[in-house]
């Protein structure tokens, strides 16, 4: 019973970083513009379809297919911002959600006519890593990894660098920032492309470990929204917290319950944190 | 003329020219190849005067219908294709030859369902009704399926389903409604039996499933048939139908320590679920799954594909010959597995699949009843099929006839294919069960 509580443990962990990631691109975004993105979904299924493509068409590995999608990532974030956000960013809320969910829509749109709805599947395997009666699946632990790599790159990037600097001051007051001389458009436009970066990183880490469809981005999206909520909406080191407890009930709850049970609890846990802590375990951006 | 009337005159010419070259007794069902260059109806030259007086043609009209658009294309489409292929094969054949000396030949009409339960409904009636119909073949899937035998009922239409593996529609007290396909209740069944014969000792079964009615019907079937068989059924586990990570379920299952594992759902889920299954390592003597393992594109696993069994309906491996046939003390009917096959491929580029083989079969089945009654009439057809206990290329066929599950597939069993690796290493389908049809002992354990 107890190799059993272990594995699952460190199962729902690994992946729950993951999810944690594809957070924090939702969070980021909301800290720095106050915009909730709602075609975070589709750019998590771009990123395992940028993965897959490298990775079936031209040979490329995953873990190198995912600097693609990273360049490409940020690129279409930056995109997606001036296209779709920069306009309705003082507008009120309900303009930038439908903006973004148009974004949704266009993206799966034009995913489903090129792509079809077929499953896809990066047939790549790191080996099984056996530490007793626990076995741990290579791609997973990689994508673990790759994952606490990424948040640690963010945080350097956040806290170091000038441009880092930068996007933190323009969340924190974006009048004060720009009456500082700093370039507020271009700032928000990078927040956005590292946001939808984070996203698709996500996504091709995922494509490395399950099947996957262009619809389904949906699934992250949500749980994205029970995440943000949990570890506190703009806060992206709440949001990797909220992450492994997301996936600590994925990998333990179905030990002691049938798995139907996973999303119930899932979103009671949203719904009881919305009522007894609004601003998340770890606080919200104030 | 009319272009009725040099239809008929041409049919009547071609049934006078074959008449000669039919085989005796008239019991051949079709030939495996077409012959070759009939001659088209409307080009036949004039009816001889001279010739011996022909034989009554009748014509029946089989009514279906076809998702030649919607979600179910691709398995109506092999079936619609299977159907024809029968129609072609028996019509080229000089068609049914009665005990009166009576011709039976027969004429499709079918149209499109969209997929659509509603418009199942619409068509069936139709055909029924303003088409006159002498035989109704069912669409494909349960769920249309069901839909149109209501309007088979109430119009004392015949209907063969085919690709309808539901066992409730088969206990609605229809009595004209006869299936093709082994029910869902039996998919997992085979696989029980064949552990219990390959491997006595073993006791703990897990049966993991996906949550859909389909696959837990079949996964409550085999639970109540491994029980009853003696099997421990160490976690019995339903999944949601979008599941791509099975990890914690995997989790589970190495807790409970099964020595066999069967279950699945569709092809998606099961074929993550064997990977994932792979990845994990987990110990296991068998590894059965619904609808994944039969699929030819299940290789693409490659090792995590070996040693898994999945059930088949039928396999164009499956070994039910005339011998088996004599063996099993059961008439054989029509042509061989290799036959169709051939024919098939022949027709339509590709190798037939289960779907495909199920839509010939209707089209034999209901053949060898209009044989055997002798007549078209519907209570004479129906109680020939009521008799009816043979082997085919599909398989043995026999139907319920109590009251409760009037119609229902009895005899017909699936056949059981586990990926093996051949000499040369590659991935091959065997079939493994049953004994009869099997091309392959079983390998276990799978890891």
């Amino acid at each position: 019973m107890l190799s059993t509580l272990l594995a699952a443990a460190i199962d729902g962990l690994m992946i729950g970083v993951v999810y944690g990631l594809v957070a924090m691109g939702l969070t980021l975004i909301f800290g720095v513009m106050n915009v909730i993105n709602l075609a975070h979904g589709p750019v998590v299924v771009l990123g395992m379809f940028g993965v897959y493509l490298c990775f079936a068409q031209l040979g490329l590995p995953p873990y190198g297919g995912l600097l693609v999608v990273a360049v490409l990532g940020i690129l279409l974030g930056v995109l997606i911002y001036f296209v779709a956000v920069h306009r309705v960013l003082n507008a009120p809320h309900l303009s930038s959600l439908l903006a973004t969910f148009a974004v949704n829509m266009m993206i799966i749109g034009i995913g489903t006519s090129i792509l079809s709805t077929n499953f896809r599947n990066v047939d790549y395997s790191l080996g099984t890593l056996r530490l007793g009666t626990i076995a741990l699946t290579g791609t997973r632990l990689t994508a673990a990894g790759v994952a606490l790599a990424i948040t640690a790159a963010l945080y350097l990037f956040l806290q170091r660098t000038r441009p880092g600097k930068y996007i933190r001051a323009v969340a924190n007051n974006r009048q004060s920032a720009e009456l500082m001389g700093i370039p507020s458009r271009r700032v928000l436009a990078l927040a956005f492309g590292i946001g939808t970066m984070l996203a698709a990183m996500a996504g091709g880490l995922l494509a490395t470990i399950q099947p996957f469809t262009i619809l389904s981005g949906g699934v992250y999206e949500l749980k994205s929204f029970v995440i943000v909520v949990l570890g506190g909406l703009g806060n992206p080191i709440g949001a990797l917290v909220g992450g492994l407890i997301l996936g600590l009930i994925e990998g333990l709850v179905p030990v002691f319950m049938r798995t139907t049970w996973v999303p119930v609890l899932e979103f009671v846990l949203f719904v009881l944190i919305l009522l007894i802590r609004p601003q998340g375990l770890f606080g919200a951006k104030s | 003329m009319p272009r009725p009337i040099r239809i008929l005159l041409g049919i009547l010419i071609l049934v006078i020219g074959l008449a000669g070259c039919a085989a005796p007794g008239g019991q051949a069902p079709a030939p495996t190849q077409p012959p070759a260059a009939t001659p088209a109806p409307t080009q036949a030259p004039p009816t001889p005067t001279a010739a011996p007086p022909a034989p009554k043609t009748v014509t029946a009209l089989v009514g279906f219908t076809a998702s030649l658009t919607g979600k179910l294309n691709v398995e109506s489409t092999r079936q619609t294709n299977g159907l024809q292929l029968w129609m072609k094969q028996v019509n080229e054949a000089g068609g049914i030859k009665l005990a009166d000396g009576t011709v039976v030949k027969f004429e499709a009409k079918f149209y499109d369902d969209e997929s659509n339960q509603d418009r199942v409904q619409e068509l069936y009636t139709r055909l029924a009704s303003e088409d006159k119909a002498d035989f109704l073949i069912s669409p494909y899937s349960s769920g249309l399926t069901a839909a149109a035998s209501v309007i088979a009922e109430q119009y004392e239409k015949i209907m063969i389903t085919t690709g309808a593996a539901s066992d409730s529609n088969y206990k609605q007290g229809y009595t004209l409604v006869f299936q093709a396909y082994t029910p869902a209740s039996k998919y997992l069944t085979g696989a029980v039996d064949l552990i219990l014969a390959t491997t006595p000792n073993l006791k703990r079964i897990a049966i993991v499933h996906e949550n859909d009615k389909f696959s837990t019907d079949v996964a409550n079937a085999a639970k109540r048939y491994a029980e009853n068989k003696g099997f421990e059924v160490v976690l019995f586990e339903g999944y949601d139908s979008g599941t791509t990570d099975f990890a914690p379920i995997i989790n589970k299952v190495q807790q409970a320590a099964p020595e066999a594992i069967i279950g699945g759902g569709h092809f998606q889920d099961g074929s993550t679920f064997a990977r994932q299954l792979a990845e994990k390592q987990v110990p296991a003597e068998f590894l059965a799954l619904l609808v994944a393992p039969p699929e030819p594109s299940f290789a693409e696993l490659g090792d995590a594909a070996v040693g898994v069994i999945g059930p088949s309906q039928w396999e164009p491996l499956a070994a039910y010959t005339e011998a088996s046939a004599k063996a099993a003390g059961l008439s054989w009917y029509g042509l061989s597995g290799a036959d169709f096959t051939a024919a098939y491929q022949a027709a339509y580029g590709e190798e037939p699949s289960y779907h495909a083989a199920g839509g010939y079969a209707a089209g034999l089945i209901l053949q060898a009843a209009i044989e055997k009654a002798g007549s078209l009439e519907t209570a004479k057809v129906k109680e020939a099929l009521d008799g009816m206990d043979m082997l085919t290329f599909f398989g043995h066929i026999k139907f319920d006839t109590t009251p409760e599950a009037h119609g229902l597939q009895i005899g017909h069993e699936m056949v059981y294919i586990q990926w093996q690796k051949d000499a040369g290493g590659h991935l091959v389908k065997q079939v493994v069960w049953p004994v009869e049809a099997k091309t392959a002992d079983v390998i276990h354990p799978v890891r």
